[in-house]
């Protein structure tokens, strides 16, 4: 006998799998990332130096890169990259960019 | 997933639902075609587009067009103006098929009646899914999309769903056959869970009932033991709070406990029996997830017990001396209930050579008495489990569960030279100026006695209880409704 066709449900091949929440749903399910920027033009780009070996070549090539694009560039960096980045460092770069790359190395 | 949910248009005219395999669709070949001669008709088909192949169907094999319009049985024929049904008729009758499509004369050399067959749009084994697919506006809870990469386990142990068990994923599909469990509608307001005080409807519990490994017909067990334990008298809030390592303990009576399945008899308070594990998990999944209490947050057990995870289980009616819990709390006889205690983890009383019920009885209450603390009196109520060897001793002497629940109150007077603060060196008691006071251990409806238990072993069980009275928790009985 046949099966219904289109009633795979969610777990299905590839489609995405849904559950039901049961909570209260007082809470976010997930945070949503921020918007996209549309342009460089003009925005400012922090480049953070996690402190591994020749991180900092690869910033400096990107720096370059972004400028030629119409980008503002700041540079970071963390003590170091067995740590988490300090606070004031985090709160820093919310404040002044408008979006972040960290850099790894090796 | 809008497409779906939304109601195909049935076309104007005549429209006939079948399959082929049913014998009675495969018998009205003929008469469709002479219908497809006289009138419009459009035919769905719910297994094989190439069936009946003159006059030609069209594909139903999703069901879409059959759950929609409610197609019970095939053949059905529906007569339909301006999109809108006007008649159906189920199965093949002559009479009422030419009443209905105003077409004589059809299918003269068939017999006048056959009865048709189900619609595979109502198959159990397909209407779970089905519902979740075209019925999913019924469901309001919030769509939780896992990562392609989430490990679905994993996943819902990250969102703090799990009491440390590992849990059912709650799927539409798996929700929608949990709801199959019960009459009431899924949106209805079944309690306010505390500690969070958050309405919580059917759906939810049916969710954290899917996570908690239970089967549908266990639903409105469920039910009945969340309302019990969100009124005032039973107080969750403050069972869930305090310091003390008791939990909610619930206790099934009637007819429900043996259509579900659930186990009296040996290992009564252990592991093994699908019911009892899951119906009192889900109760605590509905506490955590709905109500927001957890462990270490609102929950402040110094110890807490391992029947915190799920402590549900039935009484032996059938081979008890006695009547029911149920009945001692005020059940009509037959009726299915649920009893919500605030109890501890269950403690083995052995005495496996009393013969006559009166020793019987003194070592019963010896062990009663014991309770939290032998000092302490009046404040904690108690579920008395008594074994099915004890119970006989009981059965043969001729006594009543009401003279040896008098009897073990007579032997539970405690003078105050005994219990008060000091008395034997010990500090824990009740104050001094109660020292020329006899008190009882328990309170007059503080025993709870309840018949279960394997058939071999000379012994008894007590599951001490919280704070009783206005100050902590009462025992709750609630009739489960289907």
């Amino acid at each position: 006998m046949s099966r219904p066709s289109d009633t795979s449900g969610t777990s299905g091949n590839g489609s995405p799998r849904v559950l039901l929440d049961p909570t209260s749903e007082s809470r976010p399910a997930s945070r949503p990332r921020l918007p996209r920027l549309e342009s460089l033009e003009g925005r400012t780009v922090g480049l953070l130096d996690i402190s591994k070996a020749r991180g900092d070549l690869f910033l400096d090539e990107l720096e370059a890169r972004l400028r030629a694009q119409g980008a503002r560039v700041e540079r970071y960096k963390k003590p170091t990259f067995t740590k988490p980045a300090p606070v004031d460092l985090r709160h820093e770069i919310a404040t002044k960019c408008d979006a972040v790359v960290e850099a790894l190395a090796d | 997933m809008s497409d779906a949910i939304e109601s195909p248009p049935l076309p104007d005219g005549l429209v006939a639902v079948v399959k082929r395999d049913c014998p009675t669709c495969e018998l009205v070949v003929p008469v469709l075609r002479q219908l497809a001669r006289e009138k419009p008709l459009t035919v769905y088909t719910q297994d094989d587009p190439g069936f009946p192949g003159d006059p030609k169907a069209q594909d139903d094999t999703s069901l879409r067009v059959s759950w929609h319009h409610e197609i019970e049985a095939v053949p059905t024929l529906l007569r339909v103006e301006s999109g809108v049904e006007q008649q159906r008729t189920l199965g093949w009758d002559r009479a009422e098929w030419e009443a209905l499509s105003g077409v004589a004369g059809l299918g003269p050399e068939l017999p006048g009646f056959r009865p048709g067959c189900g619609s595979r749009s109502v198959d159990p084994d397909l209407a779970p899914r089905l519902a979740a697919r075209y019925g999913a506006s019924k469901l309001e809870a919030r769509r939780v999309e896992l990562a392609e990469l989430e490990d679905e386990m994993e996943a819902m142990y990250a969102r703090g769903w799990s009491d440390g068990l590992p849990l059912v994923p709650p799927t539409e599909e798996r929700v929608h056959a949990m709801l199959g469990g019960t009459t009431r509608d899924a949106q209805e307001e079944v309690a306010r869970v505390p500690p969070d005080l958050v309405p919580c409807t059917v759906e939810k519990v049916a969710i954290n009932a899917v996570m908690a490994g239970c089967k549908p017909e266990y639903l409105p067990v469920v039910l009945a033991a969340v309302e019990a334990a969100c009124t005032d008298a039973f107080n969750m809030h403050g069972l869930l709070a305090t310091t003390m390592p008791t939990g909610p303990v619930i206790i099934v009576n009637g007819p429900i406990r043996r259509a579900i399945g659930m186990n009296t008899g040996i290992n009564v308070f252990g592991q093994g029996s699908r019911a009892g594990a899951t119906i009192g998990r889900a109760l605590q999944l509905v506490v955590r997830n709905v109500g927001g209490g957890r462990p270490g947050e609102v929950d402040r057990a110094t110890f807490g017990n391992p029947g915190k995870l799920s402590f549900c289980f039935a009484e032996d009616e059938e081979g008890s001396p006695w009547q029911p819990l149920s009945a001692d709390l005020g059940a009509s006889p037959g009726t299915s209930t649920v009893t919500l205690f605030p109890g501890e983890a269950p403690r083995s009383i052995v005495d496996q050579l009393s013969r006559d019920p009166e020793e019987l009885a003194r070592s019963l209450a010896v062990n009663l008495r014991t309770l939290h603390h032998p000092k302490l009196l009046l404040a904690f109520d108690c579920i008395l489990a008594v074994g099915p060897e004890h119970a006989r001793v009981f059965r043969e002497a001729g006594w009543s569960k009401q003279k040896l629940r008098t009897r073990l109150h007579e032997l539970l007077q405690v003078p105050g030279s005994e219990f008060v603060r000091g008395a034997g060196g010990i500090a824990e008691g009740l104050p001094e100026s109660l020292r020329d006071a006899t008190l009882p251990k328990f309170r007059p409806e503080g025993l709870l006695i309840v018949h279960c238990g394997g058939g071999a072993g000379l012994f008894s069980a007590m599951i001490g209880g919280w704070v009783n009275g206005e100050m902590g928790s009462q025992p709750v009985l609630r009739e489960i409704r289907p």
